[in-house]
């Protein structure tokens, strides 16, 4: 597989603006994400995972080091709508990434500004709000919908420019668990069915369970990067950065610390199950 | 309460009216307006009353709501009439008491002006009441397209305009929540002194100042992230095609000023 | 006696038009003196629109609220008092920040209220030290602070009217798990100082588990059930029937009494499935050892 994203001796800080030395918010990330990877991306608030996303598609440009993204060097501003289509990103708060009254208009807002020729445009569109499932509210104003639809509605946005991957900044944060599991839902069926590389930043251990490969930032560093399994299988590591681990793998850690044999990388109620019940049958 | 208020009230729907091309639909109004004005007496008028009550009649709208939109300029328009049949002092004296005259011509300014501005309102509210404000806003970038030769900024102000429309509900829920926010450690918004109630308003207006900007931030970024460089090779979604039915709608609109002047000319 | 309570509470929003809907439906509710209670339901349940009620910011269609047994609108003149003696916590309450220093924030309830600068001083000093608000933060703009910090001082603006209800929505919203942690610990040493009443209302069924000695669930804007925690955790097949979350941990012993293996209590935290579990096992190999 090619390498989607290319992140080598990343550091940046935020200029400061009263002559006071400027904080080092990413300090040294080397990090290589390979095309149709779904990523999360695990921290606290000010650990630095926001700064680094948006050092994807060149809302931030390095202080040092190199950003590369489907061979596109992020610092090439000749390129930079290219890079733009090809790295799409979604935000936080639903209500303040939607442009237009009509949500169709939305979605098609990327290719209007590409010069997007309309049938191809109308086309594009359709299958954008087939694809996230709000084909049926392509007329609606955005202001009658959910919070998870109206996420829907900006990651229909983004696909519709057909990139190779989407960046999400905390898009769960502010929706209710319903929304979020829609999210959730459609950001899944994006990466399997599309093979849209995924970047998800979150802080929300749940959702970051549901990846194939999670990245836990701390203090501008990458403290862990591995499976799901094997990130939360460091109870200790992960709540001292001051994130949460499931509450089965929790459970098991402390039945561990308690001196009984039970395996310390489980993650699932099945596996948690099982685990009690051979526990409870050889006690 | 705040939510009550709506801009520019649309009525969704579907009549022949509704689906006129916006563009046409703002000519037409434009013609219409200027019939009522250059229409000289009451049976000028009489034709524009005419085509104004077809034209509410085949936009399937309850005239509840015509109603509605001029109900507010009541007060304001009796007065003035009442003002000029007071103070018009032409043709017959149909009643005089002291210095209290009323003639013939200043009943006819009276009635005539009034009808003049209903139909004027009514005629107006049409147009808002069967386009929807993105619609009139994208129609009207385009009839003034044109003013683009002239580095006139259209794009821009038509983008501006339609990034407000689509906030207005926002800023209207969250104007919403802050008051109650406030009300809710002791703010008094609704009741209380004048001083107080100013004093007051200042709780509301920053957190909304400041959460707009921080809005207008998170958009102007979202923006730039899907490619947006202003009007310049744009293609637009929004399509907009006369047909057959707007060159009729408009003919018929010519026709029936026609009508007015002749109409007017003919019993002078 | 209850300090709040509800008699056949209804609201319907928008009354003779088409967008007319009920969205609190003949609530009967009483609340005791000194409960900490966790308030879950879907978005749409009228769960917001019940506790907006609590403090007189809404009238109840038909239907009335009771404030340590009166009416609340019995006297529409006396409904500021209400919400002096009802405090109500917005979500997201860093929006509504306004003043120059955090100090006059957290003092713009208490200033409302009439008191005198001394009085004032006092509750933003303790409110502040309650929320873990550092004292030579009141100095300084509550705009240069972290989202975190400005949600505490949000929430100390409500607290310092020490209101005898305090009634906090979503508090926790947007934050990560350490931000989360100690905003709940904060409410709890201020419940453990003032020993007021305190209404949290949370999506989160495990969080709620850490924190509520009761749990109010709206559902479909009916009063679905009000109850003590664990007999409300006794009832998690229900709850997750109508799509709310339940804690994983509860999940994993629901499936285990499944699959016949009955430990006999709710359980809806780590520590106590800890506990429950060490018991069993211990105590069956030390009765193994005898």
């Amino acid at each position: 597989m090619e390498n989607m994203i290319e992140i080598s001796g990343l550091h940046f800080s935020y200029p400061s603006d009263d002559g006071k030395e400027a904080a080092e918010v990413l300090k040294g990330i080397d990090l290589t994400i390979k095309e149709g990877e779904f990523v999360a991306v695990l921290g606290h608030n000010g650990s630095g995972k926001s700064t680094l996303a948006k050092h994807i598609n060149a809302i931030l440009l390095p202080t040092e080091g190199k950003v590369i993204v489907d061979g596109i060097d992020t610092a090439d501003e000749k390129r930079l709508f290219e890079l733009r289509q090809c790295a799409g990103m979604v935000f936080q708060n639903p209500d303040n990434q939607i442009v237009s009254s009509v949500v169709e208009e939305d979605v098609a807002f990327a290719l209007e500004n590409l010069g997007v020729p309309y049938d191809e445009m109308r086309r594009r569109v359709d299958d954008s709000l087939k694809a996230v499932n709000m084909y049926d509210y392509r007329l609606h104003s955005p202001s009658q919908l959910s919070g998870g639809q109206k996420q829907r509605i900006a990651i229909a946005g983004i696909i519709a420019m057909q990139p190779k991957c989407i960046i999400l900044d905390e898009p769960t944060a502010m929706l209710d668990p319903q929304g979020r599991r829609e999210v959730m839902a459609t950001i899944k069926k994006m990466n399997r069915e599309q093979g849209i590389t995924i970047v998800l930043i979150t802080h929300y251990m749940d959702e970051a369970a549901q990846c194939d490969r999670i990245v836990v930032m701390d203090k501008g560093t990458v403290a862990l990067d591995d499976t799901p399994r094997n990130v939360f299988s460091h109870v200790e590591e992960v709540m001292r950065i001051g994130l949460d681990v499931p509450q089965v793998t929790e459970l098991a850690w402390e039945l561990r610390k308690a001196g009984f044999d039970i395996p310390q990388d489980i993650i699932t109620e099945e596996e948690c199950v099982a685990a009690i019940k051979k526990l409870m049958a050889t006690a | 309460m705040l939510r009550d208020i709506t801009i520019g009230q649309y009525f969704p729907g579907n009549s022949l009216i509704h689906r006129l091309d916006p563009r046409f639909k703002i000519v037409i109004t434009l013609i219409y307006i200027l019939m009522l004005f250059t229409g000289s007496n009451i049976i000028c008028l009489a034709v524009g009353g005419v085509y104004t009550i077809a034209a509410l009649l085949l936009s399937r709208i309850p005239f509840k709501m015509f109603w509605k939109s001029v109900k507010p300029l009541l007060p304001f328009l009796l007065l003035t009439a009442v003002l000029n049949v007071l103070l018009v002092d032409s043709g017959d004296v149909y009643f005089k008491w002291k210095f209290i005259k009323i003639t013939a011509g200043g009943v006819n300014i009276s009635v005539f002006m009034i009808i003049r501005i209903v139909l004027l309102i009514m005629g107006s509210s049409l147009l808002t009441y069967t386009t929807s404000p993105i619609t009139l806003t994208d129609a009207i970038e385009r009839l003034l397209s044109p003013l683009k030769l002239l580095r006139f900024p259209v794009h821009e102000l038509a983008m501006m305009m339609s990034i407000a429309l689509r906030f207005v509900p926002t800023l209207i829920e969250e104007t919403d929540k802050i008051m109650s926010a406030q009300k809710a450690r002791g703010a008094e918004i609704d009741t209380g002194s004048f001083v107080t109630r100013a004093k007051n308003m200042i709780s509301i207006l920053v957190p909304l100042f400041i959460s707009s900007f921080r809005r207008a931030d998170e958009l102007a970024t979202a923006m730039e992230c899907r490619c947006y460089n202003g009007g310049e090779g744009r293609t637009r979604l929004r399509q907009l095609k006369a047909s057959a039915r707007d060159f009729i709608a408009l003919a018929v609109t010519l026709l029936f000023y026609a009508g007015a002047l002749t109409v007017g000319l003919l019993f002078k | 006696m209850a300090i709040l309570e509800t008699r056949q509470l209804t609201y319907t929003y928008s009354i003779g038009s088409p967008f007319e809907k009920t969205a609190v439906d003949h609530v009967d509710l009483k609340i005791e003196e000194g409960e900490m209670v966790g308030v879950m339901g879907h978005t749409g349940s009228g769960k917001s629109t019940l506790i907006q009620h609590f403090n007189g910011l809404l009238r109840p269609t038909s239907g009335t609220v009771l404030l340590d047994g009166k009416d609340i609108w019995a006297d529409k003149k006396s409904i500021r008092d209400v919400r002096f003696q009802v405090g109500l916590v917005f979500q997201y309450p860093e929006y509504q920040i306004f003043e120059e220093t955090v100090f006059k924030d957290i003092a713009f309830g208490p200033r409302n209220m009439g008191l005198d600068e001394q009085e004032i001083k006092r509750r933003v000093l303790e409110t502040a030290h309650d929320i873990g608000l550092k004292e030579e933060l009141l100095k300084r703009s509550p705009f240069e602070l972290s989202g975190g910090q400005k949600r505490r001082v949000a929430i100390a603006g409500v607290m310092a009217m020490e209101p005898k209800v305090l009634i906090l929505d979503e508090p926790t919203a947007g934050l990560d798990p350490a931000g989360r942690d100690k905003i709940i610990s904060h409410i709890k040493e201020y419940h453990k100082r003032m020993k007021n009443t305190i209404l949290i209302v949370s999506h989160s069924m495990e969080d709620i588990a850490g924190f509520a000695d009761k749990i109010l669930v709206m559902n479909k804007a009916k009063l679905f059930c009000y109850d003590d925690t664990e007999k409300v955790f006794g009832r998690a097949a229900e709850i997750s029937e109508i799509g709310l979350d339940v804690p994983q941990i509860t999940k994993v012993f629901m499936e285990l009494k499944r699959q016949g293996l009955d430990f006999g209590k709710e359980v809806y935290t780590v520590p106590y499935a800890r506990d429950l579990l060490l018991k069993h096992l211990r105590g069956k190999a030390g009765a193994e050892d005898c």
